[in-house]
């Protein structure tokens, strides 16, 4: 196996699986129609073969805070193009795109909030947004939510959505995995729980940094994780890989996960381990 | 050691240096002597001139070199009584890291840096100094016994990439470098990171935080190799030379992006020309750092660590 067959990072900007803003929609697993009404209901799954739609930061929100008690924060910090990175098209373009696409500043929204009267700091990434790549914004915004959580004594709670880290940011995007795993250890050392939940995909950079550094470590079934992709281990042992590999419920049996959640659950799974695990003030 | 590989741009320096050493075997019967003396000057000039200028892409190259010396070559030459510590305690040793006690100066430290292999026997047992989890596990108990025992760490990068295997994933990559980046934010003993190779992506920064981050005139950090770069943007494997300009991905590059604290210079010709000429300056580097950190108290040394990396990132609000 040579350094060349090593294909990794695997950062998609499709957003084909994303949830789409249609009256109805058509279960991509079971090929079932489903009403935007049933699918509100129930967490963006599907009510029949329990397929999780890939949902951005907004409906995470809705899912999980109580109505109306969550402030984002942060929103300004934007990208910066520091290496004026072009490929096929310069970064800025690739940018600009991005923000009319997806309506995000960056593939993380975080703010604070409230979960049954619950006091959290919250992140939550953005699959959407090129591919929900890690650069510099993510890593700053990532530092200050925890940073909000230690000045708070509060929890923090991250949602993992990411194919790796952000190309065009080169050396600086992987060194987010550095500055992200750093604030982890202050919380550590004071005692703020840290629950992170990676949903479908998270691989790559984000993998192997902070969504595999929670106290408690949550995955939505069938979720991708791990941190070479698919096709980029098919390539290196030239076979297929069996059905199931990298999935939430593989993780689990592997012992690196806490425990596979359904969307429908995760509030309550949250609000019950954010309670026994303490540090979160009454609002 | 030699392989007698040559770079592109080193053919001309060569071609210089076989007329040079066929006009030498010439000699005891020419008078030749001045000429010899003049070819030499253009060789050294010529050499000089090459690598003032090279381009990213060819940098990468002279990272890759194959006679370039490795993690255990500066283990053996940099420090004495280096001891090789095995295993992760949990599964196996894994040959693509090693690591151990050694003295720097006479001052007992913990070496720990990947492996490549030179040759295709000893490449299969190092894995092209591509690790598996259990390289990081390794890594992650020395990196505790130093604490424990008050001994600084010193970590040699030089790695394509973590290994993307079936079992790599099923006991854990991502999370056994993760641990690691934890652990290594709030390790209390000084730490030095130096980039001897090549610094490819998570597999590289897996044993890659550190109080200071130097690296050698010629390897190359960055999360993605030129070619895996310009193979998923460009779409194709040819487009590596414009990967590794855009990927911006040389020591200096680093200095200037904020990530790197100091560049080792490499003898002319690079690492693998002169290699105890690059043992003698990485030792007297390694004990100059060492020295300014050891003043610091560790508090504040593990705080400023943190910082350090805090402060790395370029956006706009
Ligand atoms: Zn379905």
């Amino acid at each position: 196996m040579a350094w060349f067959l090593r294909k990794s990072k695997n950062i998609s900007e499709t957003t084909q699986r994303e949830m789409p803003d249609g009256l109805w929609t058509k279960c991509p697993s079971c090929a079932t129609i489903i009403y935007r009404k049933e699918l509100e209901e129930h967490a963006f799954t599907c009510p029949k073969c329990e397929h999780h739609f890939r949902i951005g930061s907004n409906k995470y929100v809705d899912v999980l805070f109580d109505p109306g008690s969550f402030h984002e924060m942060d929103e300004s910090v934007r990208s910066a193009d520091p290496l004026e990175f072009t490929d096929t098209r310069p970064y800025k373009a690739r940018l600009k795109e991005a923000y009319s696409r997806s309506g995000l500043p960056d593939a993380v929204t975080t703010g604070m909030g409230t979960i049954d009267g619950k006091v959290i700091s919250f992140g939550c990434m953005n699959f959407g947004f090129i591919g929900g790549s890690m650069g510099s914004v993510v890593g700053e915004k990532f530092l200050r939510a925890a940073k909000r959580s230690l000045d708070q004594r509060v929890p923090f709670v991250f949602i993992s959505a990411s194919g790796g880290a952000r190309m065009q940011e080169a050396a600086l995007s992987l060194m987010q995995m550095a500055k992200t795993s750093a604030v982890l250890s202050e919380l550590a050392e004071n005692g703020i729980p840290y629950i992170s939940i990676l949903t479908d995909p998270t691989t790559g950079g984000v993998s192997a940094s902070y969504a595999m550094l929670g106290d408690i470590i949550i995955g939505e079934p069938k979720a991708l994780i791990g941190f070479a992709g698919p096709r980029v281990i098919e390539q290196t042992i030239r076979k297929k890989l069996p059905e199931g590999f990298q999935r939430s419920e593989f993780l689990l049996e592997h012992g690196f996960l806490d425990m596979v959640v359904h969307r429908k659950d995760l509030r309550k799974s949250l609000s019950k381990v954010l309670g026994m695990l303490g540090g979160g003030a009454n609002a | 050691m030699a392989s007698n590989i040559t770079l592109d741009f080193e053919k001309p320096i060569v071609e210089l240096e076989k007329k040079i050493a066929e006009m030498r075997a010439l000699a005891d019967t020419l008078d030749i002597q001045p000429q010899i003396e003049d070819l030499e000057g253009q060789v050294d000039e010529l050499r000089a001139d090459v690598y003032r200028n090279l381009t990213r892409w060819q940098r990468v190259q002279i990272a890759r070199h194959p006679d370039r010396p490795y993690t255990l070559d500066y283990f053996t030459h940099c420090f004495t009584e280096f001891t090789e510590l095995h295993g992760d305690r949990a599964f196996r040793d894994d040959p693509a890291i090693v690591g151990g006690l050694a003295r720097l100066q006479g001052r007992p430290v913990m070496v720990v840096g990947h492996q490549k292999g030179r040759d295709t026997k000893s490449n299969l047992y190092r894995n092209f100094g591509m690790p598996q989890p259990d390289g990081y596990r390794k890594a992650f108990r020395l990196f505790q016994m130093a604490e424990k025992f008050k001994i600084p760490v010193i970590c040699l990068l030089d790695t394509p990439g973590a290994f993307p295997g079936l079992e790599a994933e099923e006991r854990g990559q991502a999370e056994a470098i993760a641990k690691n980046l934890l652990l290594m934010s709030s390790l209390r003993v000084p730490m030095i990171i130096t980039i001897i190779g090549e610094g490819a992506s998570g597999g590289a920064l897996g044993i890659g935080i550190g109080d200071r981050i130097l690296m050698l005139e010629n390897a190359w950090y960055s999360v993605i190799a030129p070619e895996s770069c310009s193979s998923i943007l460009w779409r194709s494997w040819e487009y590596k030379e414009q990967a590794a300009e855009a990927l911006k991905l040389t020591a200096t590059d680093l200095v200037q992006q904020g990530i790197v604290d100091r560049i080792v210079p490499e003898p002319v010709g690079g690492a693998h020309r002169i290699p105890e000429e690059m043992f003698n300056t990485v030792q007297s580097v390694l004990v100059e750092e060492l020295e300014s950190l050891e003043k610091i108290p560790v508090e504040q040394l593990v705080q400023q660590r943190r910082e350090k990396f805090y402060g790395m990132g370029v956006w706009t609000e």
